[in-house]
C-alpha cells in the first residue's frame, strides 16, 4: 500500500491520474470478440451503421448488458470491482436521458457552476422541473449529470445528437477541457463526419460484429 | 346455540335468483350468462367438497392431514398469484416467489395466533387452524399477486430510468427503490382500506357468518379483529418479501437490470 501526502484531506482537487482503459476480448451476442485500447485523454470516436452495435458495446463496457470478456481500468478488472463502483469510474452517457424525480438537482451529487455555465445554463437550473426541459436541455443536463461524478473514464453515445451548433461546439469544448483536466480517456459514438475530425484522436469502425481501425 | 339448519331446498330458492339473474343477462346479451352459472356451479361444487374434507377432518384431528391441506392450499394459492401477473418470472422463480412469501407470512402469522393467541388444544385443531389459514392466504395471495404485478410491470416501463441510475454509480437497490416501495404500497392497500371501513361501510364476511350461526354479536366481533390484525400483518410481511426478493431478482450478480428473466403471462 502507497500512501500518498494529502490523501485523506479530502480537500486538495483530485489529482490528475493517468487512466488506459482496455477491453480484452469482449463479446456480446452477434458482436464478435473485441480487443482494443483507449489510452489516458485520448479521444477514441466509434462509427459504423445504425443497428451494428455501437451503444451496446458501450454498455457491455459499462457492465450492463452480459458479456463474455472483460474490460479494465488501469490494472482494475470490471469483473473483480463492485458494478456500482465501476460504473461511477466508466462514465456511460446514454443516447437518451432518463430522468426520475421532479426537480433537475435531485439527479446531481454535485454541481460545478462553471460547467453549468459552460454549456449554456445558469445554476438556478437546479431547481427547474424536469418535465419542462426540452430534449437538448436534457441532453446538455445528462452530459453534466455525468461528469459530476467525476468518472475517470467516458462512454458517450452520440452526446450532441440533438443540440443546435452551438451548442455542439461548447460540449465539445467541455468534454475536451474534461478529459485533459482528468487525463480520462474517452470513447464517443458518432454518426456526424465533420465532428469525428474534430474530436477524435483515432477512428473505431464497428460494422458486421467487428471492430477495426480506420482513417479519420 | 341455535342454528337453523338450510334444507337443500333453502339453497336452490336461493340458486334460482342467481338462474333468474342469467336469463336476465342473456335477454340483455351481457355475454356472462354462461360464465355466471359456471361460476355458480363451482361455487357450489368446491363449497360442498371443502364441506366434506373438513367434516372427515374434525372427525380425524392429525397434523398430518391438517398439514396436507394447508399445503394444497398454499399451492393453489401460489398457482393463482402466478396466473394474475401480466409479466412474471421465468422459470421456478414465477411460481416460487408468491408461493414462498406466502409460505413465510401466512403460516408464521397463523400458527402465531393458534399457539400464542387462541391457544388451542392440539395447536393445530382443524376447526380453528384451516379457516384462519385459508383467510390468510386468501388476502396475502391478493397483496402478493398485486405487488409482484406492479414490481414487474413497473420495472419494465422504467427500464430506462432504472439503467440510467445504475449508470451513475447507483446500487440496484436505491434504483429501483421507489419501485418496490410503490409495489409494497399497492399491496397493502386493499387490507389498509378494508380495516378503516370496516363495520362502517362493510360487515366483514367472517363475522356475518359467525353472527348467523348464532355467536354472540361482540364474541363475533373480537374474532374478526383478531382476523383483520392477522391479516394486515401477514399480508404486509408477505408483500414486503415478495417485493424485495423479486426486485432483488430484477438485477443479477453484475448489478444488471435482467428483464430477459421475465415472460410474458398467457392470460392477458
Amino acid at each position: 500500500m502507497v500512501w500518498s501526502q494529502g490523501q485523506s484531506l479530502g480537500i486538495l482537487p483530485r489529482k490528475p491520474q493517468l487512466s488506459t482503459l482496455a477491453v480484452h476480448e469482449l463479446a456480446v451476442l452477434a458482436l464478435q470478440p473485441v480487443n482494443f485500447a483507449v489510452h489516458a485523454a485520448e479521444c477514441v470516436c466509434l462509427t459504423g451503421p445504425s443497428g451494428a452495435g455501437k451503444s451496446m458495446l458501450l454498455r457491455a463496457i459499462a457492465d450492463l448488458i452480459p458479456h463474455s470478456g472483460d474490460a479494465r481500468l488501469d490494472e482494475l478488472d470490471c469483473s473483480q470491482m463492485k458494478p456500482s463502483q465501476w460504473r461511477k469510474q466508466v462514465g456511460y452517457l446514454p443516447a437518451e436521458s432518463h430522468w426520475w424525480s421532479e426537480r433537475v438537482g435531485d439527479h446531481f451529487v454535485a454541481a460545478d457552476p462553471d460547467e453549468f455555465r459552460q454549456l449554456g445554463f445558469e445554476p438556478q437550473v437546479l431547481d427547474w422541473q424536469v418535465s419542462r426541459l426540452s430534449t437538448g436541455e436534457k441532453q446538455r443536463l445528462a452530459l453534466l449529470r455525468l461528469l459530476a461524478n467525476q468518472p475517470h473514464a467516458l462512454l458517450l453515445d452520440e452526446p450532441t445528437a440533438s443540440l443546435d451548433a452551438a451548442n455542439v461546439g461548447n460540449a465539445e469544448a467541455l468534454i475536451h477541457g474534461y478529459r485533459q483536466q482528468h487525463q480520462a480517456p474517452v470513447i464517443w459514438v458518432s454518426h456526424d463526419i465533420a465532428q469525428i475530425r474534430r474530436v477524435a484522436d483515432r477512428v473505431l469502425r464497428l460494422d458486421a460484429g467487428v471492430v477495426q481501425e480506420v482513417t479519420p | 346455540m341455535n342454528v337453523i339448519t338450510l334444507t337443500p331446498l333453502d339453497l336452490i330458492l336461493a340458486g334460482s335468483l342467481v338462474v333468474l339473474l342469467a336469463i336476465l343477462s342473456i335477454m340483455m346479451q351481457l355475454g356472462v350468462a354462461r360464465r355466471l352459472l359456471i361460476a355458480a356451479l363451482r361455487t357450489t361444487v368446491q363449497l360442498m367438497l371443502i364441506g366434506l374434507v373438513l367434516n372427515t377432518l374434525f372427525a380425524n384431528v392429525q397434523l398430518v392431514w391438517v398439514s396436507l391441506l394447508a399445503m394444497v392450499m398454499l399451492l393453489v394459492a401460489g398457482r393463482e398469484v402466478m396466473a394474475r401477473q401480466h409479466r412474471r418470472f421465468g422459470g421456478l422463480w414465477g411460481y416460487g416467489l408468491g408461493t414462498l412469501s406466502m409460505f413465510v407470512s401466512a403460516f408464521a402469522t397463523t400458527i402465531f395466533a393458534l399457539l400464542v393467541i387462541v391457544g388451542t388444544d392440539p395447536w393445530y385443531a382443524p376447526q380453528y387452524a384451516i379457516p384462519l389459514l385459508g383467510m390468510m392466504l386468501g388476502n396475502t395471495m391478493n397483496g402478493v399477486s398485486l405487488a409482484l404485478d406492479r414490481l414487474t410491470t413497473s420495472a419494465w416501463q422504467q427500464r430506462g430510468v432504472i439503467e440510467a441510475r445504475l449508470t451513475l454509480g447507483q446500487e440496484w437497490r436505491v434504483a429501483i427503490g421507489d419501485i418496490t416501495r410503490e409495489s409494497v404500497r399497492v399491496g397493502m392497500i386493499p387490507i389498509i382500506n378494508a380495516m378503516a371501513a370496516a363495520g362502517i361501510v362493510s360487515l366483514p364476511g367472517m363475522m356475518t357468518g359467525q353472527i348467523l350461526s348464532g355467536t354472540p354479536p361482540l364474541e363475533a366481533v373480537k374474532y374478526q379483529i383478531l382476523i383483520m390484525f392477522m391479516i394486515a400483518a401477514g399480508t404486509g410481511f408477505a408483500t414486503i418479501a415478495a417485493s424485495w426478493i423479486g426486485a432483488r431478482r430484477l438485477f443479477d450478480e453484475r448489478c444488471r437490470l435482467r428483464l430477459d428473466r421475465l415472460i410474458q403471462g398467457k392470460n392477458q
